[in-house]
């Protein structure tokens, strides 16, 4: 009961949120909640560390992008574009890299998302090569409701969040949520059990790379342009520190980890240069370019720290207080 | 053109050997798939340039000492942190040497900005030797021998002497091997600032080839990684033998089909991952 009263609010605020905020921010920060959480779908839920999902992100981004600005298509059919190759890639992305254990799986994920990355510096026609793929249209809504304004898109992008919010919430709490869970504690007992383990992993991971694709799709919507930055392992990395911020395995962790690292790239350069100011130390004005400094910092206290996360750890606190 | 070529993939398949050695060594031991790898293959390069741009030091002497002063670095990254993660799943290791990547990468790029410095090949190397069928540059034959003969002691010293006995037995059973008064956790220390000298080695010899920036260990590691899953990390022979091996097929295809290059590895792995999901020299656990 408490959690759904919780989630009523969070909804409330978020309706409310961009009469206060920047809307573009708050949708960039939606569709990066998103792609946090369908990867902690994967990592969280199931036990796999893909580091390709730099890869469905960014290339939903460029499908979407061609098919609303080249190939005509309605705001809707763009959005299923990009989802579709976010879906595709995940497939063979998917069936290939579950050939191997462990270890092996991330590095195979990170491997194979490389090659995406090379393919979208080769085919500059499609992906605009360095240069990306700029001004992409928004469209109409269902070719009525029209998206250039910044409040109405935002009531659309706050729908897509949800429904994918959603999908995700009730895969997690399904029958076949429950396996994936059994995956991740034990493997062979799933095996054992019965269960085409494999089979199960290849569909965690497939519906993780779609909705991770309507999370890159919309982004790529909301902001009108594409890059290659979003295809880098440094996007896959991006979303791994969201997710661990947050804490693995928790429903809410991947949102608030993705609010803290996206409000964090976007202000470390004010407060860089605000340091300068103040220190006179020149080498602070770098601090908006070595970003990656900064977030391999964080990595590393996460990792040695606080590895449940910031949600992890409240709820383990909790527990402590009250066991069950 | 060919001969060419093939050398480039010799000398690139060298460095392949040498970080997939490295990495195999400290998986085999540690448990770790050590991400940093790359970025102390570029931290070496960047020593070595900061040593003779800043401190007149010959190549050298930067040849002995940037190993070294990586291989402290590594020491101390293990004492301090890796070894908190040994008895947690393997994936905290590759997410904490991930960030120390982000980390290191992040404070060079924050002093030297993305562009690259040259270093200059030592005289001893400079020029070319004429072979008849072919011009050989004569630091890419150095680099070569250099790095195949750094393989082969270390293959030696695993798989032939007493000290590379206790190490087999260490990847092997730990425990058992403390419980004949061996310091493994010395082992496992020593280890690692032994792998990550030889990806900062591999740094020193690369600097005068390319040119020396904060992001060449990144993309290089991920060519890496996609070696080591073609290989397996269960042969040290293995990792040596695939990472030339890859470098010559990727030479190869620069000559036949040069916009494939950059990707002619993932496809290999593809083409394994598909035939032989355990690897060429793996045995799945």
């Amino acid at each position: 009961m408490n959690k759904k009263v919780g989630y009523a609010i969070a909804l409330l605020l978020a309706l409310a949120a961009p009469f206060v905020g920047y809307p573009v921010f708050l949708m960039k920060l939606l569709c990066f909640s998103l792609f946090a959480c369908a990867f902690n779908l994967l990592i969280g839920y199931t036990g796999l560390l893909s580091f390709g999902h730099a890869a469905f992100f960014g290339a939903a981004g460029y499908f979407t992008g061609n098919a609303i600005k080249n190939w005509g298509l309605p705001f809707e059919l763009a959005l299923l574009a990009g989802v579709a190759a976010g879906a595709f890639i995940g497939l063979v992305m998917g069936a290939l890299a579950i050939r191997r254990q462990g270890i092996y799986f991330s590095m195979i994920t990170l491997a194979l998302a490389q090659m995406v990355y090379f393919g979208g510096l080769r085919f500059g026609d499609f992906t605009g090569g360095e240069d990306g793929l700029q001004g992409v249209p928004r469209g109409k809504l269902l070719g009525v409701v029209d998206l250039s304004s910044d409040l109405t898109l935002y009531y659309v992008v706050l729908a897509i969040f949800v429904f994918g919010f959603a999908l995700i919430m009730r895969t997690v709490h399904s029958p076949f949520g429950q396996v994936l869970k059994a995956i991740k504690e034990n493997e062979p007992r799933a095996i054992s059990l019965g269960y085409d383990v494999d089979r199960f992993k290849l569909m965690a991971f497939v519906l993780s790379a779609a909705l991770t694709g309507l999370a890159g799709a919309t982004k790529t919507m909301v902001l009108g342009f594409e890059t290659l930055t979003d295809v880098h392992w440094s996007m896959s990395g991006l979303v791994i520190l969201m997710t661990l911020v947050g804490g693995m395995g928790t429903m809410v962790g991947p949102i608030i980890g993705a609010v803290i690292i996206i409000a964090l790239e976007n202000k470390l350069g004010d407060f860089g240069t605000f340091m300068a100011l103040q220190t006179g130390i020149e080498w602070f004005n770098t601090l908006g370019e070595a970003v990656s400094m900064v977030t391999g910092l964080i990595f590393v206290a996460c990792v040695l720290l606080f590895r449940r996360g910031i949600v992890g750890e409240i709820l383990a606190y909790f527990g402590r207080r009250k066991p069950a | 053109m060919m001969m060419s070529q093939l050398l480039l993939g010799l000398v690139n398949g060298s460095f392949y050997a040498m970080l997939s050695l490295g990495l195999a060594v400290i998986f085999g031991l540690l448990n770790v798939i050590n991400f940093s790898h790359g970025a102390l293959y570029m931290m070496g390069a960047f020593l070595a340039w900061m040593g003779m741009a800043y401190l007149g030091l010959s190549y050298w002497v930067m040849l002995v000492l940037s190993p070294f002063i990586v291989g402290v670095l590594g020491v101390v990254i293990e004492k301090t942190m890796l070894r908190w993660l040994y008895k947690l799943d393997h994936l905290y290791g590759l997410l904490l040497t991930f960030g120390i990547t982000l980390l290191i990468e992040g404070v060079f790029r924050s002093f030297y900005g993305v562009s690259g410095q040259p270093v200059d090949t030592p005289e001893l190397l400079q020029g070319a030797t004429d072979l008849g069928f072919m011009v050989m540059p004569n630091y890419r034959a150095w680099v070569v021998v250099a790095s195949l003969l750094v393989c082969l002691v270390t293959w030696f010293v695993i798989e032939k002497t007493k000290l590379g006995a206790y190490l087999r037995a260490g990847t092997e059973n730990p425990k058992l091997v403390e419980a004949f008064g061996i310091n493994v956790p010395l082992m496992v220390t020593l280890t690692y600032g032994f792998g990550v000298a030889l990806a900062a080695f591999a740094g020193v010899l690369a600097a005068p080839i390319i040119q020396v920036t904060p992001l060449m260990g990144s993309n290089l590691i991920i060519v890496v990684f996609a070696v080591v899953v073609i290989g397996g990390m269960g042969s040290i022979m293995g990792s040596i033998l695939t990472g030339l091996g890859l470098g010559v097929i990727e030479g190869l295809t620069k000559v036949f089909y040069p916009e494939f290059s950059s990707t002619v590895v993932f496809l290999v792995m593809v083409i394994v991952l598909l035939l032989r999901p355990a690897g060429l020299f793996g045995k799945e656990k």
